[in-house]
């Protein structure tokens, strides 16, 4: 592998152990802390962040240097201030966060120094998905080494900056995910999204000025520091700047994830990388961007795999892990074992998603089981839309809505079979 | 101003607000569920939504939370845009998903915020068909009903209890549509305020435990404007009388006093109105029993032991109205005549009312109180003795708010934001008592002591702001320096705010805490100082310039009077058990008026019966020295009457014709006025009882009223003529004017729509300001401005370490009020007799927790369970005050305390 190429992945050896510290070292590990330490202001790193063209890989897509200017800077700024790295990877079909904290922990400490220079955080958090055992291991032993070596702690490398780093093993709720129920969490509150106003780089964590950061955005970080912004552009086929994780799981010959450049196209992941569907499978259709992003479909597979691209199918590119629909698979059983999945996750802050997405699994659930009424049709659409954007409290009923409203526009006859035949057809 | 566009329209309104306030404000229907205007906006319930547009172009426009939405100038939005109309009806019916639809059953159907939300968005049919998820109930103790199931998740009550009151055992638990409310174990909620539930809670979760008993819908009950008797700040109330009992209390809001909440003691202490305790009729003394008695065979009775009119006193009562006070010293002479305070009290509230009428400094309001920016608590426990006192100091953190939403640039309506910012930091809140308090929690500092050390912390404050005020020798460099501090903060304030009370028994306390506030105004500062008074008409008997209770006594003692009439008062509560026996040998007549047997009342030769507040209108003066006018909820059967008619009634029977022309109330009012100035401005305090809206009297019953032919018919299918009101411009009746009634006068929050207490919303001038047409009541007491100071100089020597014990007074919110226990659920929260030590002190006597120890103070002897109290300071016991049969008078006093098994 051409850690050029391929930086995030570059250093990772899969089925073994990650890189000890001392391996990171000899694989050019830790310069860019030396660089931004040493011979950058933390202004020069944001700059260069910004003309990365670095967007946040959590989902959103939020230009990350900019994200990084909102913090308040300067000797007069409200201390502590803090880096929060966001590893509670829990939607649905994703696990290219556990690749990279599995595989090469010290890239993630490496990118968390750089970015708390660049945002003059005092102490930065790790909030690890719970069920993240191994990642929390390799995690503990590679905070260790670096605290060890002098990358964390006071006066790093004997410069003027101090960083504390902390892992906290989540108490395991999907809405931690979200940037500030996570916060709550972190506090030891209600895992309630906040309010937006005020947003976390004036009042984040304990009130204080707050960047969270994706691990796969923050892991990308050093590469952009030792290599340059032009480079990192140059590394994608699009205008978001760097390389992609991107997944394939369901039936396809070669399920996994790969590394590779931004904006590379649907068909490509899935035919070149993912090997193309198993023998005696059709593509139906795919969700692009874990569990929360709408349904794209076969003519939509020549779409580039960027934060502008599936948009013109309708879709998001979400976490860019994919997930394949076949022709042997019930469309209207894998959206409601989603919904189910979204409801429970729901905080049961706000009315529309905690109600609305318990009786849209219900419903799912008895067209799934032959119960289903030809008004449930109508009945999921109409949630689809209620749930919308800006109806609810936070992103989460909006993003369960997405895969049902494409799944009822793509898959209306499934739905019509099931309630006209009362029982699921697959089975 | 600014001018937003709601459905096309301009309409002018204040700036600062978000849309929902804004559209309540100018009488749109907006549903809303988790807003509230003293808890403000979270965005959590989702029903405000309105419709959105970016400007007259747009056409689409975008869904808006209008809770969570400033109304800037220029603001386009549309209520009854068909996708707005149609996202409420949805939030309604997905709240209806799980709630049981049990409003014939449910307590808080027909005054239901649910209820009317529902009717307001027009949802009526539900689609879901699946199961409802159920909770199982929690006892949460005698105040407080608990129904889960019915709950639609507003997040209002924890929001209330935890955020508001600082109540920590109430919390949420769970998550998704799971989400329940209550306490992590069954149990009495802690709370001193969770009977605010019963109207925070929009639907019925949290209901009224002690109504349950005796339910009766709203529609049904018969209301008037009442206020509080239960302690001294004057609350406004709404209590509620079915079939001659006495149903509930509910929150009357004065936007200047209790805004939206009560205390539990005020919520829940009405019980004695109906309690077994009740005189009902006249008695007459036979041997050892007291017997009913016409009035009519009374009267000579009465007229004998009245003849000689030289030879009587009045003892009067801190609880009763001013008019029936008023009416025993017009019966007894000025010179005869005393307040019925016990000697404590009367010279400590004397002695408050002197610094409130000679110094510079301002008594507050409790809503002045909730605008302070640093506060001194010296020596009163407010959470026990004035516990909305406690709950508006509570609110001091929005002081913080107010800033920090300026630096964030943050709407301060905006609560979860401003919590986020605020975090845990802590307002300018200085608390020093004997020991701790509830309102601690809130507090920057506090600081325990003996009422000897708080007085002197007192005056080094005072010297510290000001080098007139007399300076404190021997002062330990610790306390010197929070002297210091509190100093500091309190000068540096823009409303600074000293807080005191009779609670501590201290006159100098009192003059400690008037030097603080008094150095502060001397530096241009417009301080306040608020003291919490005894009892609910302390202020207004110490206003009337009476004699003192051992002057009355001694009266009788010396022989130059024999006749004693006590008017709603148990001298047993007042005095020595064996001074008040002394009086009663002393004394050949003794006539009571009174509403419920007492101690006092076992020795009377004649009671009379007394009305309640409930059943009599009246006049009291709060510890803001506001005079406040309640009304007769209804007519009491049989002989009870207004003490003030009694008193009108033995003066006839006398042939005293000094109230011979009074007709009603309003007469003993102005002849209480022209015989005492100082309370001209009651005169303006409620409006005459000739007043009428639109021609028409208020009728204290609802519109809905149902049975009323039908109530009585098992006596007579005749319908009784109603009582006539003569008092008030009140009637006991459906039939009046049916809209909405001048402030004084608002006997219930009902409007068009509105059928529960949110109908608020329509009586208030602006949404969580004053009432229109201005708040209820007339201030006797203003500061003397321009006065000259004259600092208090007497402070005490230091105490010594080794010295001896001091007892003082412990308030209970529950137990230390006379009336209140008469209400089971009170009494089970009162402790019994008990001395509560430190843990240290305890171990060096060698006692424990729950033994007995014997306390010996002003040559009384008392054996005591202990209690441990870890905030009390080495060598200073506590002791309940106010409970049945032990008033713990005269505290705080020197004492000795032995272990059980000592002797000497």
């Amino acid at each position: 592998m051409d850690h050029l190429k391929n930086p995030l992945t570059a250093n990772i050896r899969p089925g073994k152990p990650p890189f000890s510290l001392k391996e990171y070292e000899q694989a050019g590990g830790y310069q860019a802390v030396r660089k931004a330490l040493h011979s950058l202001t933390p202004g020069e790193v944001t700059a260069m962040v910004k003309a990365s063209n670095l967007r946040g890989r959590g989902g959103a897509g939020f230009p990350t240097g900019q994200k990084w200017s909102f913090i308040p800077m300067g000797a007069d700024a409200i201390r502590p201030k803090y880096l929060v790295v966001n590893a509670d990877e829990m939607e649905p079909a994703a696990f290219k966060d556990r690749m990279l904290l599995e595989g090469n922990p010290h890239q993630l400490i490496e990118g968390i120094i750089v970015a708390g220079y660049a945002i003059q955080a005092d102490i930065a958090y790790i909030f690890l998905r719970r069920e993240y055992t191994l990642p929390a291991k390799r995690l503990k032993t590679a905070i260790a080494e670096a605290y060890a070596g002098h990358y964390l702690g006071q006066n790093i490398l004997e410069s003027d900056f101090s960083l504390q780093l902390y892992l906290h093993e989540s108490a395991g709720r999907y809405i931690c995910g979200e940037e500030t129920a996570l916060l709550n969490s972190l506090e030891g509150r209600r895992a309630a999204p906040r309010a937006k106003p005020p947003f976390p780089p004036v009042v984040g964590l304990w009130g204080k000025p707050t960047t969270p950061n994706n691990v796969e955005t923050i892991s990308n970080v050093p590469h952009i520091v030792n290599h340059g912004a032009a480079w990192f552009k140059g590394l994608s086929h699009s205008p978001d700047g760097g390389t992609k994780i991107y997944g394939v799981s369901g039936r396809v010959k070669r399920p996994g994830a790969w590394e590779l450049p931004m904006g590379t196209t649907l068909r490509e992941i899935l035919e070149e990388q993912a090997g193309g569907m198993r023998e005696g499978f059709k593509l139906r259709g795919v969700i692009p961007g874990g569990g929360s992003t709408d349904f794209l479909m076969e003519e939509h597979l020549d779409l580039k795999m960027d934060f502008d691209g599936p948009k013109q199918g309708g879709s998001r590119l979400g976490t860019g892990t994919i997930v394949v629909l076949d022709d042997q698979t019930c469309p209207v059983g894998l959206v409601h074992n989603l919904m189910q999945f979204f409801a429970r996750e729901s905080c049961g802050w706000c009315t529309p998603c905690r109600e609305g997405l318990s009786w849209t699994a219900r419903i799912l659930a008895a067209i799934e089981s032959g119960q289903g009424q030809s008004e449930d049709f109508a009945r999921l659409q109409k949630h689809t839309r209620l749930l919308g954007p800006g109806h609810t409290f936070c992103a989460l009923a909006p993003g369960a809505m997405e895969p049902l409203q494409s799944a009822l526009k793509y898959f209306e006859e499934d739905f019509n079979r099931h309630i006209r035949e009362k029982r699921c057809p697959w089975r | 101003m600014a001018t937003i566009y709601i459905d096309g329209r301009p309409y002018e309104i204040e700036e600062g607000q978000n849309l929902l306030q804004a559209c309540l404000g100018l009488g749109f229907e907006v549903p809303y569920f988790c807003w509230h205007p003293a808890l403000n906006s979270v965005g959590a319930c989702r029903q405000c939504a309105v419709k959105r547009f970016k400007d007259e172009k747009d056409e689409r426009g975008e869904i808006v939370m209008a809770c969570m939405t400033p109304a800037d100038e220029g603001t386009r939005i549309s209520i009854d845009d068909p996708e707005a109309k149609e996202f409420r009806a949805a939030v309604i019916e997905w709240l209806m998903v799980n709630h049981p639809h049990d409003c014939p059953v449910c307590d808080e159907g027909g005054e239901c915020h649910l209820q009317d939300m529902t009717v307001m968005t027009g949802h009526n049919y539900r689609e879901y068909r699946f199961e409802k998820r159920t909770h199982r109930n929690q006892d949460l103790g005698p105040f407080i009903n608990h129904e889960m199931n019915r709950c639609i998740q507003c997040y209002r009550c924890v929001r209330f209890y935890h955020n508001y009151a600082g109540g920590r055992d109430l919390n949420v638990f769970g998550c998704h549509d799971h989400v329940y409310f209550g306490r992590q174990q069954p149990g009495t909620l802690e709370n001193e305020f969770s009977g605010n539930l019963v109207e925070i809670c929009p639907t019925g979760v949290f209901t009224d435990k002690t109504e349950k008993r005796h339910f009766t819908r709203k529609w049904d009950l018969q209301t008037a404007p009442s206020v509080c008797m239960h302690c001294s700040l004057g609350c406004n109330t709404l209590p509620g009388e079915r079939y001659g009992r006495l149903r509930r209390i509910r929150n009357r809001y004065h936007h200047e006093i209790n805004g939206y909440f009560l205390c539990d003691r005020g919520r829940y202490g009405y019980e004695f109105v109906n309690c077994e305790r009740r005189i009902r009729e006249p008695l007459r003394r036979n041997g050892h029993t007291l017997q009913p008695v016409s009035w009519e065979m009374l009267r000579p009775q009465v007229a004998a032991c009245l003849a000689d009119s030289s030879r009587i006193v009045g003892i009067g009562s801190p609880r009763a109205s001013l008019e029936a006070n008023f009416a025993l010293r017009t019966l007894v002479g000025p010179d005869r005549f005393c307040g019925g305070m016990s000697a404590g009290d009367d010279r400590l509230v004397t002695a408050a009312l002197r610094i409130l009428q000679q110094g510079p400094a301002r008594l507050p309001s409790l809503n002045d109180v909730r605008r302070a920016d640093a506060v001194l608590v010296l020596g009163e426990d407010v959470a026990d003795t004035a516990p909305l006192l406690a709950l508006a100091l509570r609110q001091l953190i929005h002081r913080k708010a107010a800033r920090v939403a300026q630096r964030v640039k943050l709407p301060r309506w905006n609560d979860a934001g401003i919590r986020e910012v605020v975090q845990n930091e802590k307002e300018m809140l200085f608390i020093a008592t004997p020991h701790s308090t509830r309102l601690d929690d809130a507090a920057l500092k506090t600081w325990r002591a003996a009422p000897d050390d708080l007085i002197r912390l007192g005056f080094a404050v005072a010297a510290a702001l000001n080098p007139q005020a007399p300076a404190v020798t021997n002062l330990p460099a610790e306390i010197g320096s929070l002297a210091d501090e509190i100093a500091r903060t309190l000068g540096g304030a823009e409303r600074p705010l000293v807080v005191s009370g009779t609670g501590c028994g201290s006159e100098a306390l009192l003059q400690a805490a008037a030097n603080v506030a008094w150095a502060l105004c001397a530096q241009g500062s417009p301080a306040q100082i608020c003291f919490a008074l005894p009892e609910c008409n302390s202020m207004g008997t110490a206003l009337m310039e009476a004699q003192s209770l051992k002057e009355v006594v001694d009266a009788v003692q010396s022989g130059r009077a024999d006749t004693v009439i006590i008017l709603e008062n148990d001298l047993y509560r007042r005095a020595d058990a064996a001074a008040v026996n002394a009086l009663f040998e002393a004394a050949q007549h003794v006539i009571v008026i009174d509403h419920l047997t007492t101690a006092t009342g076992d020795r009377a030769e004649l009671i009379l019966p007394a009305a309640t507040f409930a059943e009599a209108s009246g006049t009291v003066v709060n510890n803001e020295g506001r005079a406040q006018r309640f009304y007769r909820v209804f007519a009491p059967a049989g002989e009870v009457r207004e003490s003030w008619r009694w008193m009108q009634k033995m003066m006839t029977a006398a042939g005293n014709t000094a109230a011979a022309g009074w007709q009603k109330l309003d007469d003993v009012v102005a002849a209480l006025a022209e015989a005492l100035p100082l309370f001209d401005p009651i005169l303006l305090a409620a409006p005459p009882a000739e007043f009428r809206q639109m021609g028409s009297k208020i009728p204290r019953q609802s519109h809905r009223y149902s049975g009323r032919t039908a109530m009585l018919a098992d006596i007579s299918v005749h319908e009784p003529k109603p009582p006539e009101d003569v008092d008030s411009p009140l009637a006991f009746s459906m039939e009046g004017y049916d809209g909405q009634p001048p402030a004084d006068l608002i006997q219930r929050f009902w409007a068009p729509g509105w059928n529960s207490v949110q109908a608020l919303n329509k009586f208030q001038a602006e949404i969580g300001g004053p009432l229109r047409g201005g708040d209820p009541g007339r201030r006797l007491i203003e500061p003397a401005l321009d006065a000259e100071i004259t600092y208090f100089k007497k402070i005490p020597s230091a105490r010594p370490a080794d010295g001896e014990w001091i007892l003082v007074a412990v308030h209970h919110i529950f137990g230390a009020e006379e009336l209140s226990m008469a209400t089971a659920g009170v009494a089970e929260r009162a402790p019994r007799p008990y001395v509560a030590l430190n843990a240290d002190d305890a171990a060096e006597l060698g006692t424990a927790a729950g033994e007995e120890v014997e306390v010996r103070w002003n040559s009384r002897r008392h054996r005591l369970p202990v209690r441990l109290m870890p905030s009390l300071p080495r060598r200073v016991a506590g002791m309940p005050v106010g409970l049945p049969g032990w008033p713990g008078l005269n505290l705080p006093a020197g004492a000795r305390i032995f272990r059980g098994d000592d002797h000497d």
